[in-house]
């Protein structure tokens, strides 16, 4: 498979503050490529310099192929971004931008083009209305019009689901789902909303401090011999006082009133349920907890901010 | 670069603050023109007060030509505020708003972005000042009729020919022209360090007040600067209507007493815009765009 991003010790010093530190990562064609960290973790600088809007320090970008710095047109010709917020000019409308950025990207955009390309964010019936009066999430979506105008090859959408309410979230995560698995795009997308994420990520980056932590397939990212386990049942107190005199006891890993956690082989679980049958554990639900928050939560340890609260 | 040119051009004549400048200085013009008109005697009366018995006129001084340039004399010490509120905003609008990161993202070099930008906001320049030219020389020769140009300065007095009007305030809306590309020059300059556009706009007319005042000053230790200061030179238009006399004291038609002194002052102006738009490409380039 194609590389179409190839990053190598990435550097970007701001005088005493190292924000990106010896970065390195490459991002397949076809990739949903989510790129991770908490806030201030170097994410946005990392595709600022992609985007060559800041000087790395020392490192390289290389994109389909050809070394940024030298063929820095060449490569946005066929890059589409959306940088943390999805800033238009207000005082034009929708057409007018989606028009004007298309003319930047170097394509002469028909009428068509532009309609088809708001009515696949869904802003065709808001085509003439002026920027100043569209919500947030429409301006996002506008955003993303604006990145896919020119049809790039490589699109990277920096936080694109900022300040968005739960709906308009969700409309992103389709719209990068079907940028993906539809018209076959390379998407970045970086975040701190971990089960967005999750849902759509086919590799993942970790970055803390500037620095990479993890960078995987989403799919074995995750060990499955260390797979959480979370039951609930009716009598959580008869439970634990049944699996404290099990096989079960030297797994046991947290509980509370709603709820019990079990560290176990994924293979296991089977099992597992079986003997909780067998103790006559009144079961509401067994559910593996394998999530992407988990497993940041556990590479990021140490960089808690706030201790955790359980009831 | 083409296209470039034509999305600024574009952007800055669609922004409603655009108009702001047209708008005030035909408010302006009309005030004025206005007051004139109805009480055109008593200012002429007012004009000639000082020379009253040593000399008599005949004739209609209050025409188009002379109301021209009081309009200059008044209006061109203001246009600078006006021709920033678009130059310095050409950055740091596009920083503020937002859009300045998603530019830089396009397939356009840093230059090729500010060459498009100064081109542009030169072109809205050139446009406030035909704009000027039309309300203030056209209009009022339109209101008030042609004549002899007489023109009262500080210790003499100047009158010039009708017919050797004209191409003067050709020269002199060149030169005003040229003036206030190099006031655009330094709010463009200056648009490239902020975020929003009140602080490039507020610097460029401090640093003209500033500067202007230092011209102004008949201090020593300052007039060594003076000829280097762009300020100095801003009002080097008027150098139009000065003409050359003959033995007989009497004014050469179609000349131009320092015509020298307006070389040197173009000279001046157009090096600053070059040092300006140097300067602004040179750290433009540099920049790390964090908005």
């Amino acid at each position: 498979m194609q590389q179409i991003v190839q990053v190598t010790g990435l550097t970007k010093q701001f005088k005493n503050l190292t924000a990106v530190n010896d970065l390195s990562f490459s991002v397949n064609e076809g990739d949903v490529y989510g790129f991770l960290g908490q806030n201030g973790a170097g994410k946005s600088t990392t595709i600022r310099m992609m985007l060559s809007l800041i000087e790395p320090t020392f490192g390289n970008i290389q994109m389909f192929g050809m070394d940024l710095e030298k063929h820095r047109r060449e490569i946005l010709r066929n890059v589409g971004a959306v940088i943390e917020k999805p800033d238009v000019y207000k005082y034009l409308s929708a057409y007018d931008n989606l028009q004007l950025f298309a003319r930047l990207s170097g394509i002469k955009p028909t009428q068509k083009l532009i309609m088809d390309q708001l009515e696949m964010v869904g802003l065709r019936n808001r085509a003439e209305d002026k920027v100043k009066t569209f919500s947030q999430g429409m301006k996002q979506r506008l955003g993303i019009a604006i990145a896919l105008i020119h049809n790039p090859q490589l699109i990277i959408l920096d936080e694109p689901t900022n300040g968005l309410d739960p709906q308009g979230i969700a409309d992103i995560r389709n719209l990068i789902l079907q940028l993906s698995r539809e018209f076959k795009k390379t998407i970045i997308v970086s975040s701190h909303l971990l089960n967005e994420i999750e849902q759509i990520a086919t590799r993942l980056l970790i970055i803390d401090k500037g620095e990479k932590l993890v960078e995987g397939n989403a799919t074995t990212l995750f060990d499955p011999a260390q797979t959480i386990v979370e039951i609930q049942t009716l009598d959580n107190f008869y439970a634990l006082m049944q699996l404290k005199g099990s096989k079960w006891a030297d797994m046991l890993q947290k509980s509370n009133n709603n709820a019990i956690l079990l560290k176990v082989d994924r293979k296991l679980i089977p099992t597992l349920h079986a003997d909780l049958a067998a103790m006559r554990i009144q079961l509401i639900s067994l559910q593996p907890r394998n999530s992407l928050e988990d497993y940041f939560l556990q590479v990021t340890s140490g960089n808690q901010h706030v201790d955790t609260y359980s009831n | 670069m083409w296209t470039l040119i034509q999305i600024e051009l574009y952007k800055i004549f669609r922004r409603p603050r655009t108009y702001i400048a047209f708008v005030a200085i035909a408010a302006l013009i009309s005030i004025i023109q206005f007051g004139l008109k109805l009480d055109g005697k008593s200012y002429a009366d007012f004009l000639m007060k000082d020379i009253g018995g040593s000399m008599e006129i005949d004739g209609n001084i209050i025409n188009g030509y002379l109301i021209c340039y009081i309009m200059l004399q008044l209006l061109l010490v203001h246009v600078p505020l006006l021709v920033a509120l678009i130059s310095a905003d050409m950055i740091s609008g596009e920083a503020n708003m937002g859009t300045l990161r998603l530019l830089l993202s396009k397939p356009y070099s840093r230059t090729e972005l500010l060459l498009a930008k100064f081109f542009a906001s030169t072109v809205y320049t050139i446009m406030l000042l035909v704009w000027l030219a039309i309300l203030a020389l056209f209009v009022s020769m339109w209101i008030f009729g042609v004549g002899d140009m007489f023109l009262m300065k500080s210790s003499y007095v100047v009158l010039i020919s009708q017919n050797d009007v004209f191409w003067r305030y050709a020269g002199a809306f060149l030169f005003a022209t040229l003036a206030m590309i190099t006031v655009s020059a330094l709010g463009f300059f200056l648009s490239i360090f902020a975020e929003n556009s009140i602080g490039p706009i507020v610097a460029t007319m401090s640093i003209i007040v500033f500067f202007t005042i230092l011209s102004t000053l008949n201090i020593p230790i300052f007039n060594a600067l003076k000829p280097y200061l762009f300020t100095t030179h801003l009002i080097s238009w008027k150098e139009f209507f000065d003409l050359k006399v003959n033995d007989s004291n009497e004014a050469i038609m179609g000349s131009i007493q320092n015509p020298q002194r307006i070389i040197n002052s173009a000279l001046v102006l157009i090096v600053h815009i070059l040092a300006f738009l140097g300067a602004s490409i040179w750290i433009f380039n540099k920049k790390d765009v964090l908005s």
